[in-house]
């Protein structure tokens, strides 16, 4: 059986490869597959009709052995019948396929692979015997039908039918699923057998089935979601007949049927079953006596053969079992004729509506004919098997009746009622599909239906008159399931074509009679319908709840989405100080001692930084604003210096500098004054909800500090420093050492950042970045225009060039005093970014400190020479210099990795050497200097990018106003172009 | 634990100036108002560093706990980069939204504001299937669909 299903699903993968060469004739290649399957199920008959439960087949596979999931499958009777029904009537479908459909049909590969694949899962779906994996299958033949139902995709009324199967019986299958669960985690077991045979009892389990049963209902298309399936004959015809008669609507008459031996007589089991049967049995026929398109007749008539289905499956007897049985094979063998029939009159004659065909019957006997049979058998008219079927059914709920069960009562009361009307909506059918009609033009392209077209109904017509007079040959194949009942006293029922003079014969031919009459007063039963018309119909109650799920989502939308950051923030920050003041109020212990000051300076400091703070969001002017932020980050510097943290105020007082540049690199592009558009809303309450956080965060601060309650455990560290880590500055020990993962955390975070830089700024790809050739050429082209500039600048006027692309600024921009400047320290600063480096182990510094010092003079380059200073200051890409920078960090964390050690362990190196006397050298300084390298590149990147970048695109505007020829590449402009055009756009909307 | 009153304030002081300046429409304003925050929260890990000690660079003879906390100044070392690198993300993201859009303004979501206005026209359901009684129409009778 694992065998199958691998076949199934591997040749389902491979079909669509082979329409290129096959066409059509693929659905030959699946049909094949789909045949050995059935021959393979055939061959099990020996074990399955032997009638002992422990000689039936059983595989297993481990499948999450972490979840208890197994691949379980069994196959009993009752598996074996429905895995035949699938295969068998599957191979002739997938022939058929082959007539149905021309080689250029769109999706074709496609098609046949869902089409097989779901024929797999059904195989899967039937012969599964754990809940879990029953569940997979059963959902996969809900998406195998939707991907089936749209198959056309391209008309609406496809895609919109395809959604409504998938979307009601996918909510089945979900309410299914827990019924499932429930019922596994209540018998410790997910399989089936364990389950059914452990028949547990109680309002759990009472629950649980039900919910089982909404599943099974939905997909069976029982009354009140009956309506997917008229709908769902959108799909391909072929795929009706299989999906829609055959197969997977019989998923839930299988499921019943599945239980029903375990659950029959649970309280309201056999009520609601026969109930909602009888009822969809009812309306189905009710409204398919209606139909004038031959397919929503089947369509109709397929949802009241499937309440039908679930009267009898669910009354739940021996008898009744075996009727079932009957029924569900008969109904597949004429409904899946019926349907290939409608298909090919549709195919050829162009039509469906009965009230176009006329005269068919005469063009192709042949068609008629098997026609006759399946509509005969559908109507249980001797000697077909439907008639079998039908009387086992009546001769099984009339002994419920006679035992005074007042549901047998209904249901037999329902069943023949809702045979009468099956009758008649089969002679509307046969009347409507081949008579000749009055009016009608005769319909003449079916003289020619090929052979191989009408092979597959043929066969299955020929099937049902078959099976009458062998009625024993199936009553023996079928007899298996029904022992799982209590037989009744007695010689046991068995499927006969005659029984003698009985009731149930009696009742048949009453059904025939009056369904015939009910026929011949077809005009007058229309015009009775018509007045008896309340408009109301399920499928429209269907569209109705889904637009209002929809505008009911628009609705909470809108009230919680309101589209606006600061909006959202507040809330976020509302929350945050609600339950933070509630936590506080609640349950905190204020075990902090609070001294005013440390020392007094920090008052002085303090209220610089709060009037700056305060002043920062009053000011209106952007620069303003940027100084009175950056007054606060160089009073932080101050309180670090004076809390005794020397690392960090040099740190932060270096990240001030550069970040104020930064700003100031972007600002000068944007208009001075700040908020011109919109300017500051909602003030009074931005500032309540902006000071109510700023004391939830001073009493978190008092509470926090107070919370202490060991030692901290940085107390070791000067120990772990100045011994292990071979460094007195514990901070830098710290970061390059002790916490070096953290680091390198950081690292990677800052690289990330600057990455996302260059790429909001570099559009087209990196300039700086491109290959050798190609800077080369940049570089030859900048050193030409620097000497360009100096042949050009004003004669007379011999400006030495302290710098290398001085001579490039207009004259007015340059500041010689500054060029002089950088010239005499660039290279100082630099030696000192160094030492601050080497000796950052043991004094104030290291990596991050002589990065951002290194920085700076590139700072000082840039601000003296332009973009073209910049290039020739540092002649590679601040990508490749990143990119060092954390090889060097990372090859320091795994090189002691190849020594045995952890990562990252440092190791020391004493040496005297020749002038230089006693050296040492600590490993950790490597990874300092992958962090001195990755915060250079940082700056590096910022330069290029905010400064650099911003110059260029700036240049670029200013030459296309003054209506100068741009000298940059096509590239660029376009570029340029583009831009201009989203900013156009974005400035419109 | 003892600490400073004079920082707490401070820190209270710079987290609420951020928080409002966070609140605003103009992205400048909020990437100033993140630097604001950025200095809050690592003076919030320095106050947590407890009494104010002498540099913590190994010394002979001195006390371990004689020395300002290391712990907290690694993590405001490393936060005060990380708080440079993302600014100068942010930096970028004005640039480039004054570049695209010549805004700089957090502006709503013009979706969202259509929706709650009622200006947006619900998307078309799938409807119920229209009767069709073939799956082979003519050419012209597609033309007509």
């Amino acid at each position: 059986m694992l065998l199958v299903l691998a076949v199934f699903g591997v040749a389902a993968i491979i079909l669509p490869a082979l329409v290129r060469a096959l066409g059509r004739r693929v659905f030959l290649v699946a049909g094949l597959v789909s045949f050995g399957a059935f021959v393979h199920t055939l061959l099990q008959a020996p074990a399955i009709l032997d009638g002992d439960p422990e000689a039936y087949p059983i595989e297993r596979l481990a499948w999450v052995t972490q979840l208890q999931l197994t691949l379980d499958l069994s196959m009993d009777p009752l598996s074996w019948v429905l895995a035949l029904v699938i295969t068998g009537i599957g191979s002739l479908v997938l022939v058929y396929c082959s007539w149905y459909f021309a080689d250029d049909e769109p999706g074709l590969g496609r098609f046949a692979a869902v089409l097989l694949a779901f024929a797999g899962a059904m195989y899967g779906l039937v012969t599964a015997n754990d809940v879990y994996l029953l569940f997979v299958f059963w959902e996969a033949t809900s998406v195998f039908s939707y991907l089936l139902i749209g198959h056309y995709t391209g008309r609406r009324a496809s895609r919109g039918a395809a959604l409504q199967a998938l979307i009601t019986t996918t909510l089945g299958g979900l309410v299914m699923l827990v019924g499932l669960v429930l019922l596994s985690v209540q018998a410790r077991s997910s399989s089936l057998d364990v389950i059914l045979s452990s028949s547990p009892a109680g309002a759990l389990t009472t629950t649980a089935v039900f919910l089982v049963l909404v599943g099974a209902l939905s997909k069976s298309a029982i009354v009140p979601v009956h309506f997917w399936l008229p709908g769902a004959m959108a799909a391909p015809t072929p795929v009706s007949a299989y999906l829609h008669a055959a197969a997977m609507v019989k998923a839930g008459i299988y499921l019943i049927a599945r239980f029903a031996p375990a659950f029959f007589d649970m309280p309201g089991w056999r009520e609601v079953l026969v109930g909602l049967g009888v009822a969809t049995m009812l309306l189905g026929g009710y409204i398919a006596l209606k139909q004038t398109d031959l397919k929503l007749l089947l369509a109709y008539g397929t949802v009241s053969q499937l309440g039908f289905l679930t009267v009898v499956a669910g009354y739940g007897t021996r008898d009744t079992a075996l009727a079932a049985l009957a029924l569900l094979m008969a109904h597949a063998l004429f409904k899946g004729a019926l349907f290939l029939i409608v298909g090919i009159i549709d195919h050829e004659a162009g039509t469906r509506d009965l009230r176009k065909l006329s005269g068919l019957g005469r063009r192709s006997p042949i068609l008629a004919t098997i026609a006759a049979l399946s509509l005969a058998s559908m109507s249980g008219v001797p000697p077909l098997f439907g008639f079998v079927a039908k009387e086992t059914v009546l001769y099984g709920l009339l002994v419920g009746v006679e035992s005074g069960d007042p549901i047998a009562v209904v249901a037999v009361v329902g069943v023949v009622l809702g045979s009468v009307l099956t009758v008649a909506y089969s002679l509307r059918f046969f009347w409507g599909a081949f008579a000749r009609k009055a009016g009608v033009d005769d319909v003449t392209s079916l003289e020619h239906v090929r052979r191989g077209f009408l092979f597959a109904p043929t066969v299955l017509a020929i099937t049902s008159l078959a099976l009458g007079p062998l009625a024993g040959l199936a009553d023996r194949a079928l007899a298996g399931y029904p022992t799982l009942f209590e037989a009744p006293e007695g010689k046991p029922y068995t499927l006969a074509l005659w029984h003698g003079f009985e009731p149930a014969l009696g009742l048949s031919a009453l059904t025939i009679v009056l369904g015939a009459a009910l026929f011949v007063a077809r005009t007058r039963v229309a015009a009775a319908q018509k007045r008896l018309s309340t408009g109301l119909s399920a499928s429209e109650a269907y569209w109705d709840v889904m637009s209002g799920v929809d505008r009911f989502s628009a609705r909470i939308t809108s009230l919680t989405q309101r589209g606006s950051l600061s909006f959202y923030l507040g809330v976020i920050l509302l929350v945050f100080i609600a339950v933070t003041t509630a936590g506080l109020v609640a349950g905190s212990t204020w075990r902090t001692d609070v001294r005013v000051w440390d020392y007094p300076a920090q008052l002085a400091i303090a209220v610089v930084m709060i009037a700056a703070a305060i002043a920062a969001t009053q000011v209106q002017k952007r620069f303003a604003a940027l100084v009175t932020v950056g007054v606060t980050g160089f009073g932080m510097s101050a309180l670090f210096a004076l809390q005794g943290a020397p690392d960090l105020a040099i740190t932060q007082i270096l990240v001030e500098l550069v970040t104020l540049i930064a700003f100031v690199l972007v600002l000068r592009r944007l208009p001075a004054k700040l908020g011109d558009r919109h300017g500051s809303h909602h003030r009074v309450l931005r500032a309540v909800i902006a000071i109510a956080a700023g004391i939830v965060m001073v009493l978190i601060a008092l509470v926090a500090a107070g919370a202490r309650t060991t030692e901290r455990i940085s107390l070791a560290w000067p120990e772990l420093a100045f011994v292990d880590g071979r460094g007195s500055n514990i901070v830098n020990v710290a970061l390059v050492d002790i916490r070096g993962w953290d680091t390198m955390g950081e690292l990677a975070v800052v690289i990330a950042a600057a990455t996302g830089v260059a790429s909001l700024l570099f559009i087209r790809g990196r300039v700086d970045s491109t290959s050798r050739a190609q800077r080369v050429t940049m570089r030859r082209r900048a050193r030409a225009r620097v000497q360009q500039s100096r042949v050009e600048s004003i004669p007379g006027e011999r400006r030495n060039a302290w710098i290398l692309a001085g001579p490039t600024l207009d004259p007015r921009h340059r500041s010689i005093l500054l060029e002089v400047v950088v010239r005499l320290i660039f290279h100082a600063v630099i030696v000192l970014s160094l030492y601050v480096l080497f000796t950052g182990h043991n004094l104030p510094g290291g990596g991050f400190a002589g990065g951002l010092i290194a920085g700076l003079a590139l700072v000082a380059r840039y601000l003296a020479g332009g973009r073209h200073e910049l290039t020739a200051a540092v002649p590679v890409g601040a990508g490749a210099v990143l990119g060092t920078g954390i090889a060097i960090a990372a090859g320091a964390a795994i090189v002691p990795l190849l020594f045995g050690a952890d990562a990252l362990t440092s190791t020391y190196w004493k040496a005297e050497l020749w002038l230089l006397g006693e050296v040492s050298f600590v490993t950790s300084t490597i990874f300092d200097i992958g962090v001195y390298l990755v915060v250079v590149g940082l700056v590096l990147d910022v330069l290029r990018s905010l400064g650099a970048e911003v110059d260029r695109q700036g240049d670029d505007a200013s030459d296309r106003a003054s209506g100068r020829r741009v000298d940059s590449t096509l590239a660029d402009s376009t570029l340029a172009d583009s831009t201009k055009a989203d900013s156009t756009k974005e400035g419109r909307s | 634990m003892s600490i400073s009153l004079i920082l707490v304030i401070t820190m209270g002081a710079l987290f609420a100036a951020g928080v409002y300046m966070l609140l605003e429409r103009s992205l400048t304003r909020v990437v100033l108002g993140f630097l604001l925050l950025g200095n809050a929260v690592n003076l919030l890990l320095l106050i947590m560093a407890g009494e104010a000690g002498i540099a913590p660079i190994v010394e002979e003879g001195v006390a371990d706990d004689a020395y300002t906390d290391p712990l907290p100044q690694a993590l405001i070392l490393t936060a005060i980069v990380i708080t440079f690198a993302v600014s100068a993300f942010l930096l970028a993201l004005i640039y480039r939204s004054w570049r695209l859009a010549n805004a700089d303004d957090v502006s709503d979501d013009a979706d969202d504001v259509a929706l709650r206005e009622g200006a947006v026209e619900m998307p078309v359901e799938e409807t119920a299937p229209d009767a069709e009684d073939t799956e082979f129409p003519t050419d012209d009778a597609r033309s007509r669909a």
